[in-house]
């Protein structure tokens, strides 16, 4: 008979001890917060000065001043003269631009004739925190740029700005930068934490001899696994909540959705992080083992994921290892469902994964753990 | 008399070692038995075995008439384990262990008995106190209390009075036999030759062999030895020449006085005869319960080594 008294025995000291250790706090709040800054701002280091180029088929006063005023908000940098459409295209495919301003043959025409010409203005929306705020810009520049311009005669009284400008969003799925960084690093936290936490908090009773004292209570190998990962489940939500939070305040990244995708991927990747991490404290004879057992984990989720390095791009050795890893399958979900919107029906390789995952590395545990101190 | 322990022909091995042999006992409901050895002969193994916390290599038997194989669940609910090594939560408060204690056994009415437990000790003004805060000696106490709590029938006392000192170890032993005149059985291991003397009867292991059991006079009795005792001016200084000769198991000084010990008779009134001209004066004593140990001691090396 598995006993609620006992679990919430252990779940209760084990709450009380993570709330005396200050370093655990640190682990849990400033660890994910430290580590998005760090990967989220180490990629768009200058969301200014973007690379933007320009296919200004009038060429006129007017045009210039709306060019003008575009690299007056800091945030275009005209690198190049497109010829053509396709060559904007092929800028913006080659990541020589991450802008491109098009400004069509009758813009002059049409803005004097009164009848608000549009500006396109087309976006490598995959590095949504660098493009975001030159996007934000637009809005002041459409009512602003031609004011100069348009006086006397000319003068607009009311009813909209002299010309629109249309953004196109450009967004290339597989060569995404920040979109791979935030769910990737929610698998990494994830396993930092989760992992290395409960790996240390089972050893760390062997090493204090603690074990030995529940151990001759009638507590059950369940109930004790039960009562220790309980606390860590509410730990990985709270870095799941902090982390998405985070990703979208400050990054941007679009949440199209699939959250019945997320919360289930979520959920079985961290009850597979749990386990694994108890599997790892049978194993460990010491914290310190437990420690290298977690790096030892951590280190191919960070390299072979696709979390550092795009998992197409990796050699085919390469990728073989990184399938075997959970943290792949728990970023594949997150970002499909995160940034494609996708529902279970999409994701479920991925999810099955996780699954399997949970329930082997679960089994392995409960059949590692003793009930003896042999 | 009913028994509360009932084992027969235990082993166990670490690798190679053999830790624990053969080894058989039986203990009478309601009664404290001290458990001796020198150290690394296998006490706290062969009490983890009996409490279910090693599983023996083989052997059988009962505790509390439960299989100590396939019953240690109800085992472990039915007895109570002082581990050698503190280890209760040093992080945790005094009172949120013996709490927490409370809650792993499933007992009624947990704050009234953590209050008790804790009044007890005396500890109620430092129940929030971290229990690593504690000194050596109250950290045994406490461990004491924590084992206790859910009044178990069986009590196994791992060294349960090391570095406690004299008056706080006569409250501990007190408590014992307040505990044992309930009908609990209690098992305590010890080096301390006062606190054998205090147990109901005594059980002896050396090398992971029993090779002792009985009341201490019994012991006394059965071992068949010989002591003197030496005074006079500079007998204490003698004890290592008296220990080169033939026969003296043991020579130690007692204060002023010399113990010398033996199991032959003859050959320790020879030795000590050689000392009687230095102004000594011998008479013939009754051996200690440590001369016993002593002597247990030197015969198991013969057997074992
Ligand atoms: N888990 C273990 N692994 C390997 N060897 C062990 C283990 N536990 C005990 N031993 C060895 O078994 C022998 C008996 O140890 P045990 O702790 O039972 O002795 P003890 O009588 O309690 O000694 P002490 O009086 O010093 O507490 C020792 O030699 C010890 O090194
Ligand atoms: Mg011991």
């Amino acid at each position: 008979m598995i006993s609620g008294t006992r679990i919430l025995a252990i779940m209760i000291k084990e709450l009380l001890q993570l709330s005396r250790d200050r370093l655990t706090y640190a682990m849990i709040l400033v660890m994910p917060v430290m580590q998005l800054m760090l990967f989220g701002y180490a990629i768009n280091t200058d969301p200014r000065h973007l690379p933007t180029v320009v296919l200004d088929e009038d060429r006129t006063t007017l045009s210039r001043s709306v060019l003008a005023a575009l690299g007056n908000t800091g945030y275009f940098d005209f690198t190049a003269e497109a010829a053509s459409h396709a060559a904007i295209d092929a800028a913006i495919e080659s990541g020589a631009a991450q802008l491109a301003v098009v400004i069509p043959h009758d813009f002059s025409r049409r803005v004097v004739k009164g009848d608000a010409p549009r500006i396109l203005v087309e976006a490598d929306a995959s590095d949504p925190t660098a493009v975001g705020s030159a996007l934000g810009s637009l809005g002041g520049v459409a009512e602003a740029a031609l004011d100069h311009d348009l006086q006397g005669p000319l003068a607009r009284d009311g009813g909209g700005g002299p010309f629109e400008i249309v953004v196109h969003r450009r967004y290339n799925p597989e060569n995404i930068t920040a979109f791979n960084i935030v769910p990737g690093l929610l698998g990494i936290v994830l396993s930092m934490t989760l992992v290395m936490m409960t790996a240390l908090a089972v050893t760390r009773e062997h090493e204090r001899g603690t074990m030995e004292s529940l151990l001759a209570t009638p507590v059950r190998p369940i109930e004790v696994m039960i009562g220790k990962l309980a606390p860590y489940v509410g730990i990985g939500v709270i870095q799941t909540v902090l982390i998405l939070g985070l990703a979208r305040l400050l990054f941007g990244v679009p949440f199209e959705g699939g959250w019945a995708a997320l919360a289930l991927g979520t959920a079985l990747f961290i009850t597979g992080s749990l386990a694994l991490g108890f599997l790892f404290s049978t194993l460990a004879r010491s914290q310190l083992q437990a420690m290298q057992m977690s790096i030892f984990y951590i280190l191919p989720s960070i390299l072979l994921s696709g979390f550092m390095f795009p998992f197409r791009g990796m050699p085919d050795w390469a990728q073989v290892l990184g399938t075997a890893i959970p943290v792949t399958h728990f970023l594949r979900v997150v970002r499909g469902s995160l940034l494609k919107g996708a529902d279970l029906a999409q994701t479920w390789p991925s999810l099955a994964a996780l699954g399997v995952f949970v329930v082997v590395v679960t089994a392995l545990a409960m059949a590692r753990y003793r009930t003896t101190l042999d | 008399m009913p028994v509360a322990i009932d084992v027969k022909g235990l082993n166990k091995s670490f690798g190679d070692k053999h830790v624990v042999r053969d080894v058989s006992i039986t203990v009478e409901a309601g009664r404290v038995t001290g458990f001796l050895g020198p150290n690394g002969s296998g006490k706290t193994t062969t009490m983890r075995m009996l409490c279910g916390l090693l599983t023996p290599d083989s052997g059988e038997g009962t505790c509390l008439g439960l299989d100590i194989l396939k019953e240690t669940g109800e085992i472990k609910r039915r007895t109570g384990y002082m581990t050698q090594r503190f280890s209760l939560y040093d992080d945790l408060t005094i009172e949120e262990n013996l709490l927490f204690v409370a809650r792993v056994y499933g007992m009624d009415d947990r704050r009234r008995r953590v209050a008790e437990a804790l009044a007890g000790l005396g500890l109620e003004a430092r129940r929030k106190q971290p229990a690593g805060a504690l000194s050596g000696g109250w950290k045994q106490r406490l461990a004491l209390a924590a084992a206790v709590m859910h009044e178990p029938r069986l009590l196994l006392l791992d060294e349960p009075t090391a570095g406690v000192d004299p008056k706080a170890r006569r409250e501990f032993w007190d408590q014992i036999h307040e505990l044992t005149a309930k009908g609990m059985t209690v098992m305590v291991s010890t080096h301390y030759m006062d606190e054998a003397e205090r147990c109901h009867d005594i059980a002896y292991i050396a090398y992971g062999a029993l090779i002792a059991r009985g009341t201490v006079a019994e012991l006394i009795d059965r071992s068949a030895l010989v002591t003197f005792k030496g005074e006079g001016p500079g007998a204490d200084r003698l004890a290592p020449a008296l220990l080169r000769e033939p026969g003296v198991e043991m020579a130690a000084p007692f204060g002023a006085a010399l113990h010398v010990s033996g199991p032959d008779r003859a050959l320790l009134e020879r030795a000590i005869s050689r000392h009687r001209g230095d102004g000594l004066r011998w008479t013939e004593g009754r051996p200690t319960i440590e001369d016993v140990f002593i002597h247990l001691m030197r015969g198991a090396e013969d057997n074992f080594r």
